[in-house]
């Protein structure tokens, strides 16, 4: 976003999960460009490469309560606050009911609403301390899909869990708002983004399949109403929309960022 | 507040602009750099903010082409179209006249279904000029998502507004015209209009008096309160500018959570 005349989120604390690569370095972008203070996190060493990159790295492991409760530690000690958290980090999974494993199923669930659900519990304080201190409180942004909203074949773990985003976003919203706790929660519905997950994902399928990710790459863009994949950047924008006193009116609502792919 | 760049050099419209949720919306769009169109039904109006005024009956097709025709001549082009112009309706089925029905579904629906074909040659051209496309934002409601009570004729027309957005989102992009198009769904906001909604409820019985009204319609919000034009306002801003460049056919809900549940 170019020449930005100030920082609508100067001053703001912030904690992106899954935070290196795709849509969550874009989200930290985002962020970062609005003035906040941003922390990424992830599994990598914090001396790889990507994570010297990132102007604050916490290595965590989003499956991990003490991981989270470590993380909240240091971001404690380093600034006493919390005004942002976006539960980002997530994996996909592709396969028919008959051939997915329990573990497989398991693990994904664990790793996209497991992650959701502790970052959200184990940084309710710190983020409830800065919203006291905020007009308009602090805000949690949950990254779902549109896959938390319609089905898709070969899909059915990926939709259960984001389904579950989406829902526990409502939930923790009303939650909140009904207990006066200064925190807002909404969630963000990505279509399909142009990040390494996605073609991952799509090599994965491809193989199975007899085709390539390429080729499946372009069937998906030419059937979203855009005619192309979003940009990550296109996402982390929405997000720091969400984060700040913008959006103050709003809890337990769902942007849907998806090209019109969900308008049918 | 929207960042101060993201709309320089562009023009905005905005209908019903005299009411509480049109003057915020000019007051946003212009403090981040757009030159707004003001309109409303009144021949002369004061909006903060606005470039310029123009008289407009969303419901007249003459009136439409007047306006794009001077938007055309005066700024050369249109990024922005904010559908916005509106009326409620509080009564019950039994008592609604089809008079009545109609000239809401004239100012809610067929004001956006005009406008939005008024002005859809300019937005193509302007869109096609300026990073994320041109475009629409529609004043939907929750009432366009959820029924209510006395309220069939007013939820009907929101309704329609949510899925006329859908559809024409669908139709631009399947004719690869750089026009986006998603509506905004408020709760209960604080202007003359809910003002307006309260005294029909007391009249109707629904409430003993006014305070009685708002209190319960703002107990109806998970926060607690009722919502201030500007936090409307912002969510078009923010609609109209380059970070929504992948949103079309979306619905931005703001209403301090109250269909969350």
């Amino acid at each position: 976003m170019a020449g930005r005349l100030e920082g609508r989120l100067e001053g703001r604390i912030a904690l992106v999960s899954g935070g290196l690569r795709g849509i969550g370095k874009a989200i930290c972008d985002c962020l970062e460009a609005d003035g906040a203070v941003v922390y990424a996190t992830d599994l990598d060493a914090p001396d790889s490469e990507a994570a010297r990159a990132a102007a604050h790295y916490i290595q965590l492991d989003a499956t991990s309560e003490d991981a989270w409760i470590a993380a909240r530690a240091q971001v404690e000690q380093d600034f006493g606050r919390l005004d942002i958290l976006v539960n980002n980090v997530g994996a996909d999974l592709t396969g028919k009911v008959q051939d997915l494993a329990l573990a497989d199923w398991r693990r994904l669930i664990t790793l996209n609403l497991d992650t959701v659900f502790l970052g959200t519990k184990t940084f309710q304080p710190l983020l409830a301390k800065a919203g006291a201190s905020t007009p308009y409180g602090s805000s949690i942004v949950n990254i779902s899909s549109i896959m938390g909203l319609v089905g898709m074949g070969e899909v059915s773990a990926y939709n259960a869990s984001k389904g579950g985003v989406r829902l526990f976003t409502k939930s923790n919203a009303l939650e909140f708002a009904d207990a006066g706790v200064p925190i807002r929660v909404n969630s963000v519905h990505p279509g399909f983004v142009e990040t390494p997950l996605l073609r991952k994902g799509f090599e994965n399928w491809a193989a199975r399949e007899g085709t390539t990710a390429d080729a499946m790459i372009e069937a998906m863009a030419q059937t979203t109403p855009f005619k192309r994949l979003a940009q990550p950047v296109e996402i982390g924008k929405v997000v720091a929309f969400l984060a700040s006193d913008d959006a103050s009116y709003m809890t337990g609502s769902e942007v849907v960022v998806d090209g019109g792919w969900t308008a049918r | 507040m929207t960042a101060k760049t993201d709309l320089q050099g562009t023009v905005a419209l905005v209908t019903g602009a005299t009411g509480g949720i049109g003057r915020a919306t000019v007051a946003a769009l212009a403090e981040a750099g757009a030159q707004v169109i003001a309109t409303d039904i009144g021949v002369q109006a004061q909006v903060d903010g606005a470039a310029s005024y123009a008289p407009l009956d969303v419901t007249s097709e003459a009136a439409w082409a007047d306006v794009m025709a001077r938007i055309e001549q005066d700024y050369g082009r249109l990024d922005i179209l904010v559908n916005n112009a509106g009326i409620s309706v509080t009564n019950s089925v039994a008592a609604t006249s089809l008079a009545e029905f109609r000239k809401c579904f004239a100012i809610n629906v067929e004001g956006v279904f005009l406008g939005t074909r008024a002005a859809q040659s300019l937005l193509a051209r302007s869109g096609a000029e300026r990073e994320g496309g041109s475009s629409i934002i529609n004043l939907s409601s929750v009432g366009g998502l959820r029924g209510a009570p006395m309220m069939s004729t007013y939820c009907a027309s929101k309704g329609a507004v949510k899925l006329f957005s859908k559809s024409a989102a669908l139709e631009f992009a399947a004719l690869k015209l750089p026009i986006r198009v998603n509506s905004v769904h408020p709760g209960g906001i604080e202007t003359e209009m809910m003002d307006t909604i309260f005294a029909r409820y007391v009249d109707e019985g629904l409430f003993a008096d006014l305070d009685a009204a708002r209190a319960a319609v703002s107990a109806g919000h998970a926060m607690s309160r009722m919502g201030q034009p500007r936090e409307i306002a912002e969510g078009i801003a923010f609609l109209a500018s380059p970070a929504a460049s992948f949103m079309t056919g979306s619905e931005l809900v703001i209403d301090g959570g109250m269909t969350a549940r």
